[in-house]
């Protein structure tokens, strides 16, 4: 021991850094204070869990067994959600594609990407289900109000997703192209398009699940798909019913979720 | 007189105030072979991207122009407009090869077709038959055609190199820039890639100016060369009375380990159309 001890140089540890360790401490106070002032405005009651614990246990019990008898309507109608999801998520691409190459600074000017970045923000911010109320009154109850709803949001964030990736690119096989003559869109489609066409294909791959997951939902305010099934549902106390829809739109977003990750492994 | 590459007071400055080129002027006549050599940061790489028109030289600086077969790619820090026409017979070999990496080696060189071929087609990466047949021929002659098929990204250094100056041969450039395009590849690639530079310049007539590290490269396969230090140009001419003072001015010491390479590459042979050029042994050179 004594040994080892004499060949070691005698080397100082750095001592703490104060000021390293008073941010610290001052970011942890400012997350308690954000948590405390949230409390109140978000009706936090934790206690009634405890309270109302019989409530919820019979309220559970309800569900069980779940009854699936009806479960032919209730496969069409998911069936339905996912073919929605499938229009929403194809029309959105499309439309992403230009909005997203006119949304990355490397390739469009300042005064084009400003407005379209804005205007993909307003798509984003917007829920579906918000569009989807406004497309029931404008295009009528049903799954088109629902694939439009799913369309404009979705533009939003693919938008976003595929200018990033735009703006990651390698510009010099970019710059070897307009080396050879070809004109700004031999650029985008030579050049930038083949770079981040793994990454677009895994992008939209991804929303696809999302959407189907989001257009169960759309339902409930009458765009079509399950979601029109599970309100009534649950609105007429149905819950050994709702249960049954609940596993199978469980089994089926995982199906296609595992599905759509086999996809995007097999194009990166 | 004609010339193929004609720069007159050229200079650029870079916001950093740095000048990377300082009033730079030479002409290339059609058909020949020039060396730019120089250290790094000597303004070869900005000097080259000013000929093919990627970069605007300053603005309120004199006359600065340049002309290639005698048509303006820029005057006074304003590139033609019609610059992606011209740009077309100009082939620009780069260093890092600028491959599309994904695509398949003849896309690529099929895409020095894209400045001719009618847009409504190309768009839709759609080319003729003819088109493709040229691609093919182009890669023959550069001797990779059998990897046509694969995606760029999967050929070596070297092979890439070839398949970008297949794609400047699918432009039927006239004029063909390289920039450094041996710096990153191995001595076997370099000499291959030197090799056919060389060919299209005694086969095809077109005019070659490449910026090179190496000074031997420069030696062995072009006849005259133009050497830069801080962006001025300071020796132009046969490459044969490059002398070791030159050297030196341009690299400082480290000039005698560049013509040390020369001696130690010993199945470095020039090839056969140009002259022999004397083998710069230390002793040969006037001090």
């Amino acid at each position: 021991m004594t040994s080892i001890t004499k060949t070691r140089p005698n080397i100082d540890i750095p001592p703490r850094d104060l000021k390293r360790s008073v941010t610290n401490i001052a970011m942890w106070a400012v997350l308690a204070g954000i948590l405390m002032w949230s409390w109140e405005g978000a009706d936090m009651r934790p206690m009634d869990l405890w309270t109302d614990a019989a409530n919820m246990s019979a309220f559970a019990k309800g569900f069980f067994p779940p009854d699936m008898h009806r479960w032919p309507t209730f496969m069409a109608e998911m069936i339905v959600t996912v073919k929605i999801a499938i229009w929403g998520t194809a029309l959105a691409v499309v439309t992403a594609i230009p909005f997203g190459i006119m949304s990355s600074e490397n390739i469009a000017p300042f005064w084009l990407v400003q407005p379209v970045r804005r205007l993909m923000d307003a798509f984003r911010a917007i829920n579906e289900i918000v569009f989807a109320m406004l497309f029931v009154v404008a295009v009528g109850l049903g799954p088109f109000a629902g694939v439009l709803a799913l369309w404009i949001h979705t533009v939003g964030v693919l938008a976003k997703l595929m200018s990033e990736a735009v703006e990651a690119i390698d510009p010099e096989p970019v710059e070897g192209i307009r080396a050879t003559g070809g004109t700004k869109l031999h650029e985008i489609i030579y050049g930038v398009i083949p770079q981040v066409m793994p990454l677009w294909i895994s992008f939209s791959l991804y929303r696809f699940e999302s959407n189907v997951r989001s257009a169960t939902v759309l339902g409930i305010v009458g765009a079509g798909g399950i979601g029109v099934l599970l309100w009534e549902l649950i609105r007429s106390f149905e819950y050994a019913e709702t249960a049954a829809v609940l596993i199978i739109i469980v089994i089926s977003v995982t199906v296609i979720d595992m599905f759509s990750q086999f996809l995007r492994r097999l194009v990166i | 007189m004609t010339s193929a590459i004609q720069v007159t007071n050229l200079s650029k400055t870079f916001r950093a105030g740095s000048r990377a080129v300082d009033d730079v002027s030479f002409s290339v006549a059609p058909g020949e072979m020039v060396a730019l050599i120089g250290a790094s940061g000597s303004g070869k790489s900005t000097l080259l991207r000013h000929v093919a028109g990627l970069v605007e030289a300053d603005r309120d600086v004199g006359e600065g122009f340049v002309t290639v077969d005698n048509r303006r790619i820029q005057d006074r820090g304003k590139i033609d407009p019609d610059i992606r026409s011209l740009r077309r017979d100009i082939g620009f070999i780069f260093q890092q090869f600028n491959l599309i990496d994904r695509l398949s080696v003849l896309t690529n060189v099929l895409c020095g077709v894209l400045g001719r071929a009618p847009r409504w087609r190309t768009t839709f990466l759609w080319f003729t038959r003819e088109e493709k047949r040229l691609a093919m021929e182009c890669l023959a002659r550069v001797g990779i055609s059998g990897q046509a098929q694969q995606r760029a990204s999967t050929l070596s250094g070297g092979q890439q190199q070839r398949a970008a100056i297949a794609r400047a041969l699918a432009q039927k450039a006239r004029v063909v820039l390289a920039d450094e395009p041996i710096s990153s590849l191995d001595p076997a690639s370099s000499k291959n890639v030197m090799e056919h530079l060389a060919a299209i310049n005694r086969d095809d007539g077109v005019t070659v100016l490449v910026s090179l590290h190496q000074v031997d490269y420069a030696i062995r396969y072009c006849p005259r060369t133009i050497a830069l230090r801080d962006g001025k140009i300071v020796f132009d001419g046969s490459s044969k009375k490059l002398t070791r003072a030159v050297l030196t001015d341009l690299y400082g010491d480290s000039s005698i380990e560049l013509l040390g390479e020369q001696h130690e590459t010993q199945d470095f042979r020039p090839p056969e159309h140009l002259p022999e050029t004397p083998r710069l042994a230390p002793e040969a050179i006037p001090a």
